[in-house]
């Protein structure tokens, strides 16, 4: 299962990371490096192995009473950009669809 | 874009031939929001209207080092509404993140479930099928997940402005199997399903106010043929009749392409309620690759079958169950108890009225005539109508024995409800009680047959149609106290 | 005045000193920063620290009251006092959530970020009695083995400046190791303590998953990152973890098993203290590949523990040469889904760009370094559609493998096991360029990650002048077995641990 220059700029693009062609050239070198010491995995007998998750230690819950996590410093203080209380982005172009996935699309 | 996706379909008045020979099927996708005070994964307020991000803390902004805490009161609520929709709810689920990459979603990956939803495996009965036999449309699966916040696109010139008060609020997401074969059976299935999680006090289930969300899978295929057909999505849906709407057109206009030879293109439609109109979503549908995997930070939700069989016990009787009920304990109309069991509240009233009358069918027409009458003009719910329970009650036995003519009756309630009284002593106070004396009755009897001499005169020839009249005229003359009933009967012994 | 002699006192005494007015409230605090000083541990030296805060840690210390009642939440089975950790600095790694410093987590992506909430075992650290006076540098986000992959320049070993001091918790390490604070807190995800802790001379703890809070503990790999605890001894490292383990409503992974005593058997004298303990030796973890001189020592402490009364039993842990294979699947698989949230939109670095689109991949090519974007590709390759199967789940059916192997020595009766904590000792800076050379780094601590199990390393001896630690692992929340025998076996090694 080699990596090929395609694969990685889909993968760049699901991950949302701009690569230069040098960057996607040794990449493609580094995964397949990577990526050929995992094949030995393909060998392994894994029927012993149960497919779920562990449940001795369920899921706690909490109740639903108002408890947020206490912020103490201003939102104005850690984003990068805000006006008048909402996050600021550039103007997403594609915006007609109730899906916000919609906008994978894009670009 | 192929040529056809271009078009925008206004009408289907002349489609109707473009379908001939062409069946739909349809699978609906229902997201409700669950009525919690928090959200799904953090102590943050659920609420609604507040300044933007206000209800925002570590987890909700996906902060780094945050983690999400599961809402107990979402699974209980969302365990409900899986039961109503005769789910299995299974004792192991599991959450997975889904992954995309949007401003309003903080994290850039959803909390949902996937492979190990909540529940699965239920049905909604939406009528009968012409051989008797119940129409029923399958649920897939009911599983929990959190929104998104909202993204405001025309606030800010150049930019779109993020408010994530709405991310992490719980949702179920409520997927049928493409059991659906019209938009007729879309809108049954759908007002039968948003009654369901009325009844079981999940969600307010409002489309209008998003608390309610519809998307319609739909494909066409010809009549006959086996295999289903590419599928299109239609979303941005804000009503029941827009859903039905959108479907006929959707489907018209997938039958036109098919009848031309085409091809369907799967994609995402967009539903316009000002225009009527379906059309192509602008950005393609491209291939998702959401990357679901179990979500690291939550162990497996585990339900022991004593819990789940608990909430099972304490779920309210179901509209069908209640339908089915009404009609056979109270004998009452197909009709009526369609609009008596609308809604938990009417009915849970209709039956208390019942109850405390002592007679069904009144109580019914009292409930469906008068009452919701005088709901719908002050606002508010039936439940906090003023007329208690009791006086209602008490008003229709005075009305069945006779007492008090309906008219009264309603003159009396009219007064119960800016006064709190046995409406006994309101009909005696204002002079309403029937006066069924015979010496009193007669002697009006004879003031009209002297006022009206020439109607009198026919009425006593035999032209007993003229009878209504003169109990007419001896009605208002009693101001309304007469009993009809005893007039009628001593005008009938003039006869002879 | 400070008194840097303070920092040879174990922390257990300088705090109960503290505590009880024998010493001011800022004299252990004052002797660390005059070792930070004196060692040169910040950017232009060392470069263990990032940044440091000793006013607050100093105004914090003004307005603490040393009282009972200010203990709550602190889950103390141990005979330490309300405020075990009275006045005792403790440096945190960078990826842990602080109020007074930035939690920048070694990236550029989070360059001058304050995090507006703290982490739980903050919380839990201050209400003992400790103070916050440095920020440790790391690999970012915790992804390597060397602390060469901070975007604020490499740490260099306290001992051999051309050396790295191992990671990604590299920083905490360092700072312990040159004397500056006698405990600090690290994180763990594959080794990133121990790995650190070996290599530097020191003892470093990784607990139980489940063990300690990751409230505030930013995310590399969530099924297996836990925070970690280092000490200059073994009972300066277990008092840290009494004070921060137990489970936290904040964290649904933090599991409601009672906190034992993990400093019991710290005054355990007599001859046999380890009589009826059994201690197993995983073949896999002693390949003919293993340097001689390590296995040497291995050896020594092998010998010193039978003659405190253990038993030593070889065992066999057969899927261990899967760890690395498997671990560099799934942690990459959940650092790509973790690493999503740093887009730009509320926090961290913005680098403008075309639109939506174009700003999201300035901002995340220019925020994070080569090894998180390599890793961030690897997992994101591994969960896409086609893959997932013959990855990522594949692998965490193998992961579960390894976890067997562990139940199944523990369940014969093995109550703790010995190995090597490292293939090798401290490497030269810049010497493993081959990513996978790298990853190699964790073949011996990757598998009590995958498998949950508690383990620590501590120093058996030197070669060449570098430190080596000796691992012990023990079964799920058994750190008090854990550190009986790490605290007999340090007893008996004397000063035989650091030549």
């Amino acid at each position: 299962m080699a990596v090929s220059e395609e694969d990685v700029r889909h993968v760049a693009a699901l991950a949302r990371l701009g690569l230069s062609q040098p960057q996607v050239t040794s990449l493609v070198g580094e995964l397949n490096g990577i990526l050929e010491h995992m094949e030995v995995l393909q060998q392994v007998d894994i029927a012993a192995a149960s497919l779920h998750r562990d449940v001795t230690h369920g899921l706690r819950m909490r109740e639903d009473v108002p408890n947020p996590i206490a912020l103490h410093r201003a939102r104005e203080d850690f984003a990068p950009s805000m006006r008048d209380g909402f996050f600021l982005v550039p103007r997403v172009s594609t915006h007609g669809a109730a899906d916000s996935a919609d906008d994978e699309g894009e670009g | 874009m192929s040529a056809n996706m271009s078009n925008t379909l206004a009408s289907s008045s002349k489609s109707r031939s473009v379908t001939d020979g062409y069946e739909m099927v349809i699978g609906l996708e229902v997201h409700c929001q669950l009525k919690t005070r928090t959200k799904l994964f953090s102590g943050s307020s659920a609420q609604f209207g507040d300044a933007p991000n206000a209800n925002t803390d570590a987890v909700c902004l996906g902060l780094p080092g945050a983690l999400p805490v599961l809402n107990r009161h979402a699974i209980t609520l969302a365990t409900r509404a899986a039961l109503g929709l005769g789910c299995t709810v299974h004792e192991v689920s599991v959450f997975a993140r889904k992954h995309y990459f949007y401003p309003d979603l903080p994290k850039g990956y959803q909390i949902s479930q996937f492979d190990r939803p909540l529940a699965t495996g239920g049905n909604v009965v939406i009528g009968t099928n012409a051989d008797g036999s119940t129409k029923a449309i399958g649920i897939t699966r009911v599983h929990v997940e959190e929104d998104a916040g909202k993204s405001v696109h025309d606030r800010f010139a150049g930019f779109s402005a993020i408010d994530l008060n709405r991310a992490g609020t719980p949702l179920i997401e409520i997927v049928s199997e493409p059991d659906i074969r019209s938009a007729s059976e879309a809108g049954l299935y759908l007002r039968e399903l948003k009654q369901i999680i009325e009844y079981t006090d999940v969600s307010d289930a409002s489309m209008e106010e998003g608390s309610l969300r519809v998307d319609v899978n739909i494909s066409a295929r010809l009549v006959g043929q086996v295999e289903l057909g590419t599928r299109t999505e239609i979303k941005n849906l804000n009503s029941f009749s827009g859903v039905e709407r959108s479907i006929e057109l959707e489907f018209a206009r997938q039958c036109g392409v098919l009848r031309a030879g085409g091809v369907i293109e799967q994609r995402t439609m967009l539903w316009d309620g000002h225009k009527g109109e379906v059309r192509p979503a602008r950005a393609k549908e491209g291939s998702h690759d959401y990357r679901y995997f179990p979500d690291p930070d939550l162990p497996p939700l585990v339900l022991s079958p004593e819990w789940i069989e608990a909430q099972r016990s304490g779920l309210t009787e179901l509209p069908a169950a209640r339908r089915t009920r009404f009609v056979t304990q109270y004998g009452l109309s197909n009709h009526d108890v369609e609009q008596l069991t609308s809604t938990v509240s009417l009915a849970d009233r209709f039956e208390a009225v019942t109850t405390a009358s002592g007679n069904a069918k009144r109580a019914a027409n009292w409930m469906l005539g008068v009452v919701l009458a005088a709901v719908k003009l002050q606002g508010g719910d039936v439940t906090s109508h003023a007329v208690s329970v009791e006086r209602l009650g008490a008003l229709i036995k005075l009305e069945e024995s006779g007492a008090v003519s309906n008219t009264a009756a309603k003159q009396i309630f009219a007064i119960l409800e800016n006064e709190d009284a046995e409406p006994g002593v309101i009909a005696e106070r204002e002079g309403l009680l029937q006066v069924c004396d015979d010496s009193a009755l007669v002697a009006w009897i004879n003031e009209v047959l002297a006022e009206l001499p020439e109607e009198a005169a026919r009425f006593l020839g035999g032209e007993k149609k003229l009878q209504g009249v003169l109990v007419g005229a001896v009605m208002k003359k009693s101001k309304g106290s007469a009993d009809p009933k005893k007039v009628n009967q001593l005008l009938g012994t003039r006869l002879g | 005045m400070s008194d840097e002699s303070l920092l040879s006192r174990s922390v257990a005494d300088v705090a109960a000193d503290i505590a009880s007015g024998r010493l001011s409230r800022e004299a252990a605090l004052d002797a660390s920063m005059q070792a930070f000083a004196a060692r040169n541990a910040g950017p232009a030296g060392l470069n263990a620290v990032l940044y440091t805060d000793a006013d607050g840690a100093r105004d914090a210390l003004a307005s603490m009251s040393f009282d009972a009642s200010n203990a709550a939440g602190v889950h103390s089975a141990s005979a330490t006092g309300a405020m075990p950790l009275a006045g005792i600095p403790v440096a945190i790694k960078d990826n842990i959530a602080t109020l007074s410093m930035p939690t920048s987590c070694g990236s550029k992506i989070l360059h001058g970020y304050v995090s507006p909430f703290e982490a739980t075992v903050i919380a839990r650290l201050r209400a003992a009695g400790a103070v916050i006076p440095m920020k440790t540098n790391m690999d970012e986000f915790a992804m390597g083995s060397s602390t060469e992959n901070s975007a604020y320049g490499v740490t260099k070993h306290p001992l051999d400046h051309t050396r790295v001091p191992g990671g990604s918790s590299g920083g905490s390490a360092a700072v312990v190791a040159a004397g500056v604070t006698r405990i600090a807190l690290g994180s763990e995800t594959g080794g990133s303590v121990r790995q650190p802790a070996a290599f530097c001379g020191i003892v470093g703890v990784k607990p139980t998953y489940g063990r300690v809070s990751r409230h505030g503990l930013v995310a590399f790999a969530s099924s297996l990152d836990q925070v970690g605890v280092f000490g200059q001894t073994v009972d300066d490292a277990a008092l840290g973890l009494q004070v921060i383990a137990g489970a936290d409503a904040l964290d649904s992974t933090s599991v409601d098993v009672p906190v034992s005593d993990y400093r019991a058997a710290r005054n355990s004298e007599g001859a046999q203290p380890l009589a009826g303990v059994v201690i197993g030796r995983p073949v896999e973890y002693f390949p003919d590949s293993l340097d001689s001189r390590m296995r040497t020592l291995l050896d020594r402490s092998a010998d010193h523990l039978r003659a405190l009364g253990a038993e030593i039993r070889d065992v066999s842990l057969p899927h261990t040469s899967l760890a690395i294979p498997v671990y560099y699947i799934v942690a990459p698989a959940e650092a790509s889904s973790n690493l999503a949230r740093f887009d730009g939109v509320r926090y961290g670095l913005r680098v403008e760009g075309d639109g939506l689109r174009g700003m999201y991949e300035a901002t995340r090519s220019q925020g994070f370094g080569p090894e998180v974007t390599r890793r961030i590709l690897l997992g994101t390759y591994v969960l896409s559609a086609g893959y997932y199967d013959a990855y990522y789940k594949r692998a965490m059916a193998v992961r579960q493998l390894i976890a067997a192997d562990f139940a199944k020595v523990f369940a014969s009766g093995v109550h703790v096991l010995l190995t090597p904590t490292t293939p090798t000792t401290a490497f030269v800076a810049g010497s493993k360029k081959d990513p996978y050379e790298m990853y190699m780094s964790d073949i011996f601590t990757a598998t009590a990650n995958l498998a949950g199990v508690p383990a620590m390393s501590q120093p058996i001896g030197r070669i060449d002048g570098l430190p080596v630690g000796g691992q012990l692992l023990a079964s799920h929340f058994d750190e008090a077995m854990m550190f009986r025998v790490a605290y007999s076996l340090e007893r008996a090694l004397g000063a035989e641990a650091h030549t």
